[in-house]
């Protein structure tokens, strides 16, 4: 049936399944690539997108659930914050095999927004669910806080 | 030529056929780095000029560098373009890759003895010389018709940049590129000397793969779309050698968007226009197993097997002086210890997958490919063609840590079989989800360890008897014929043989059951195990003989250079000075892949279980490239290692694999990541391997860490929170 959801700033039209996980939507239907798929299951983190500024697992997230929800995906992001963290990110060279990190940036980006200086504990609980395999992070603590600094000026 | 990638994109669609009829003309070449291109670009996009199979230079002064080693987060791409722009003095800022397509004859790996991949670290030091000589050749050509252009002799040219500049005059590679392509190919082009290097051995050259990666825009198998393309979801056997019998496919095929069912050897599997769908096609079909052959033992039994394996004689795979006369020797004391390692997954972040389209003879395949002398036979043999009609585009890879490498090319012909066996020559995505992943097999083999060694009354190590039980990775590949000599598996028992000890008495055996349960490398592969038994049983040694751990390694260790990383990394972790209460140090160091590695572990004993606070590591894998990448590998290769020692292991109920997914097999997570602190040894020795020689010495060194706080050896691995108790 036909949704209509809010992508990115724009409306866009899809065909799908209530029930069909967002993941799927951006990637199969909206040719969203940047969001990943990891686990399938809310484990891992590398479909997370925001959802009204709020990070959510999009492979556990229904589409037919989001209703008039602004969803934002790594290629749509563009606050100030987000900005930070892209640039700090790219400073510290935190990517190896990358597969992880459209999901871990979402994550620092919305805790950053909640957050303007987060402690090494705020860190570890809003980044506890996106799991990299090429353990990155030391890296990614280290690009939060740098990303914090660069708000802050 | 047919291969269009992403055909909803025109831009990128016709730019790639562009690629693929220019250039070095062997298939298509996907960019590694896909920047956004606009139609605007299309129009100005002619063809780029190609100096050799290595480097091809853009009218806009863009210079590319075809990556003959897959790109699986180690740095390979960043490392093998810095070599290009030192020798050329391009301009970092304009460097891109693009990973080769198959074509051993150019881009075969000559430790691989010319076949084309990726493993065992061996990018930088199989292909140092070839990318600086590809550089220079490249800048030697742009000198030539640089001086024509300017009309001024080559010698009174300067390069900065990627621009070319005798006095007031000036011209760019973009500009020279056409026509210095057509210059003549010198035989041996000058190499920079090392002290002149600009990027080379610096940090600030930031990795080529940075933006992309940040940004979403990295393509990678699972985001491959074409026309008409199918997604197919397998239905696997639950255990490993079993076969599709009975299939009822009808509530299947009602799914909508569901367009096939088909059954091939690996399974049956739903091919359908979504991912969503095939996904719940393959949820609603019944199949019964045909289960004669397959492999029913679980892990408790193969246990107690390999136990009654290890009191037996195995294969000597190393003897040296007599150890039995070491041992009676009056005065010794005798340490003993069985030591256990599961089988693991590797798991990387992306599942294993393949997209495969079979147009008449020909196949071509996308994938991450880190073996594609294995995959395009592998794939011929699956479509029924020979592997000269196979074209393979590889794409960035969401990790393997040894996964992607597979002589079987397991996942690459489980595509074809299901593109051949649907029939329709449509392109065909195989996804796999974290369940097929891990429950797939090719595992870490499990492995069990006899050691019993001896220091004498001086607190020398004397004798040194090693038993390793477990399977052969290599057996039944076309490696064994290279690799596996007088029944022995190097892969099995390196770093248990040739061990960086002076111990005048060895003797190391190996027995190599077989079970069905498919085993493969895994990062930094036989030093996984050996390095942990040699490196645990090395502070039990010292602690029977009175001595420091790291004094006592010091007395014995006979390679300079992994002296020199023990002792450095002693001094950078202040080792000896006394830490907080419930705080404790452990210490490891390994030689692998020709690189050294000292670690040394802090940790905290906590109530129930214990926290790794810091690890700090040394390491010589000889002249250095890329010093950042070098750090990242060696603090990714700590948090790997780290994870399987705390809490990873793959279990088998009957033949049944037991984990499924991130909750039961538990990656390193955010807040047990501990600070990691890298010191690289300067070095002008030939560059050897990054990507798994930090992992060995993780877990010994934790272990011993843990061996300082309680006085208890620990044997079995994963040792897990549970397991450890103050
Ligand atoms: S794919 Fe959604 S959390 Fe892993
Ligand atoms: S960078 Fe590879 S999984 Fe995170």
């Amino acid at each position: 049936m036909p949704i209509t959801l809010s992508i990115n700033g724009q409306p866009r039209a899809v065909e799908a399944d209530p029930d069909t996980p967002l993941l799927w939507v951006l990637r199969d239907e909206l040719d969203l690539t940047g969001t990943k798929f990891g686990c399938g299951q809310a484990l891992c983190g590398a479909c997370t997108v925001h959802v009204d500024g709020t990070a959510v697992r999009s492979c556990q997230t229904a589409v037919g659930d989001v209703g008039a929800g602004k969803i934002t995906t790594i290629e749509g992001i563009n606050s100030r914050e987000a900005q930070a963290v892209q640039a700090a990110w790219r400073a510290l060279d935190v990517v190896q095999c990358g597969y992880c990190q459209s999901g871990q940036i979402m994550s620092a980006v919305a805790l950053l927004t909640d957050n303007k200086k987060p402690s090494d504990s705020d860190i570890d609980a809003a980044m506890d669910g996106n799991v990299c395999r090429c353990a990155t992070y030391q890296r990614v603590r280290a690009a939060i806080h740098d990303a914090a600094r660069r708000l802050e000026a | 030529m047919n291969a269009i990638f992403k055909a909803s994109d025109a831009a990128l669609s016709r730019r790639s056929l562009l690629r693929a009829m220019g250039g070095i003309g062997i298939g298509l070449v996907i960019g590694a780095d896909l920047a956004p291109l606009g139609s605007a670009a299309l129009a100005a996009t002619p063809e780029p000029a190609a100096f050799n199979p290595f480097v091809r230079i853009g009218p806009d002064g863009t210079v590319t560098v075809i990556i003959k080693h897959l790109d699986l987060g180690q740095g390979t791409a960043t490392g093998l373009a810095t070599l290009v722009a030192e020798e050329m003095d391009a301009d970092w800022a304009k460097i891109r890759t693009e990973f080769a397509p198959l074509n051993p004859q150019l881009y075969g790996n000559k430790i691989f003895g010319g076949a084309q991949g990726t493993g065992g670290s061996t990018a930088m030091a199989a292909s140092f010389d070839v990318y600086r000589r590809a550089g220079a050749t490249a800048r030697a050509m742009l000198l030539e018709a640089g001086a024509k252009a300017l009309n001024v002799p080559a010698d009174a040219i300067t390069i900065t940049s990627g621009t070319l500049i005798a006095g007031p005059k000036s011209v760019t590679f973009g500009e020279l590129a056409e026509a210095a392509a057509k210059e003549k190919v010198p035989q041996d082009p000058p190499l920079k000397q090392a002290a002149n290097y600009a990027l080379v051995g610096k940090d600030g050259t930031h990795r080529v793969d940075n933006v992309a990666k940040t940004s979403g825009t990295a393509t990678y198998t699972q985001d491959v779309k074409l026309p008409g393309m199918l997604v197919a979801v397998v239905a696997h056997p639950p255990r490993f050698g079993a076969k599709a019998g009975k299939v009822d496919d009808a509530a299947a095929r009602a799914v909508k968007g569901v367009e096939a069912v088909v059954v091939v050897p690996q399974g049956v599997a739903v091919l359908a226009r979504t991912t969503h769908a095939a996904m719940k096609g393959r949820d609603a079909l019944k199949v019964e197993w045909n289960e004669a052959g397959a492999e029913k033992r679980g892990t408790d039994a193969l246990r107690a097997e390999y136990r009654a394996l290890l009191g037996q004689k195995g294969n000597v795979a190393e003897s040296e002086g007599n150890v039995d006369a070491a041992f009676a020797h009056p005065g010794v004391k005798v340490v003993e210890a069985d030591f256990e390692f599961p089988y693991l997954a590797h798991a990387p972040m992306e599942p294993m997958n393949a997209v495969a389209q079979i147009t008449g003879d020909r196949v071509t395949v996308w994938t991450a490919s880190q073996f594609p002398s294995a995959d395009a036979p592998g794939a011929a043999a699956a479509a029924g063609t020979s592997p000269d009609k196979v074209t393979i585009n590889s794409l960035w890879a969401g990790g393997s840590f040894g996964r992607r490498a597979v002589a079987t090319a397991d996942f690459v012909v489980e595509a074809v079989s299901i593109a051949k066996a649907h029939g329709k020559g449509v392109p065909v995505k195989l996804v796999w989800t974290r369940e097929d992943d891990m429950k797939a097999g090719y595992y870490r083999p499990m492995y069990l360890h006899r050691v019993k060694a001896a220091v004498d009354a001086a607190g020398k190590p004397v004798a040194w008897q090693h038993h390793v039980v477990g399977q052969s990775i290599l057996s039944g590949t076309f490696f064994e014929k290279m690799m596996v000599v007088n029944n022995i598996d190097a892969t099995s028992v390196e770093g248990a043989t040739e061990m960086g000890y002076e111990v005048p008495n060895r003797h190391v055996e190996l027995t190599s059951p077989k079970t069905g349960v498919p085993v493969l490398w895994w990062r930094s592969v036989g030093h996984t195990h050996t390095a942990y038994a040699v490196e645990t049983m090395i502070d039990q040694l010292a602690k029977a003989a009175g001595k420091d751990p790291v004094a006592f390694r010091m007395d014995i260790i006979k390679d300079p250079r992994l002296k020199a990383v023990l002792a450095l990394v002693a001094e950078k972790a202040r080792w000896g000075t006394s830490l907080e209460p419930g705080r404790f140090r452990g210490v490891a160091a390994h030689k692998s892949f020709n690189t050294y590695v000292a670690e040394v572990a802090e940790i905290t004993l906590l109530d129930k279980g214990y926290r790794v606070d810091r690890v700090v590591a040394a390491v010589d894998c000889g002249f250095v490239v890329n010093p950042d990448v070098v750090r990242a590998q060696v603090e990714g290769g700590v948090g790997f290692g780290l994870g399987h020692a705390m809490q990873d292991a793959i279990t088998l109920t009957d033949g049944v694999v037991d984990q499924a997914n991130f909750d039961t097999y538990e990656p390193l997570r955010m807040s047990q990541m501990p600070k990691v602190e890298v010191h690289i040894m300067p070095s002008t020795q030939p560059p050897t391997g990054i990507g798994e020689p930090g992992v060995p010495p993780i877990a010994p060194a934790v272990a011993n860490a843990l061996f300082a706080a309680t006085g208890k050896p620990i044997l079995n691995l994963p040792f897990n929170r549970q397991t450890i108790g103050s």
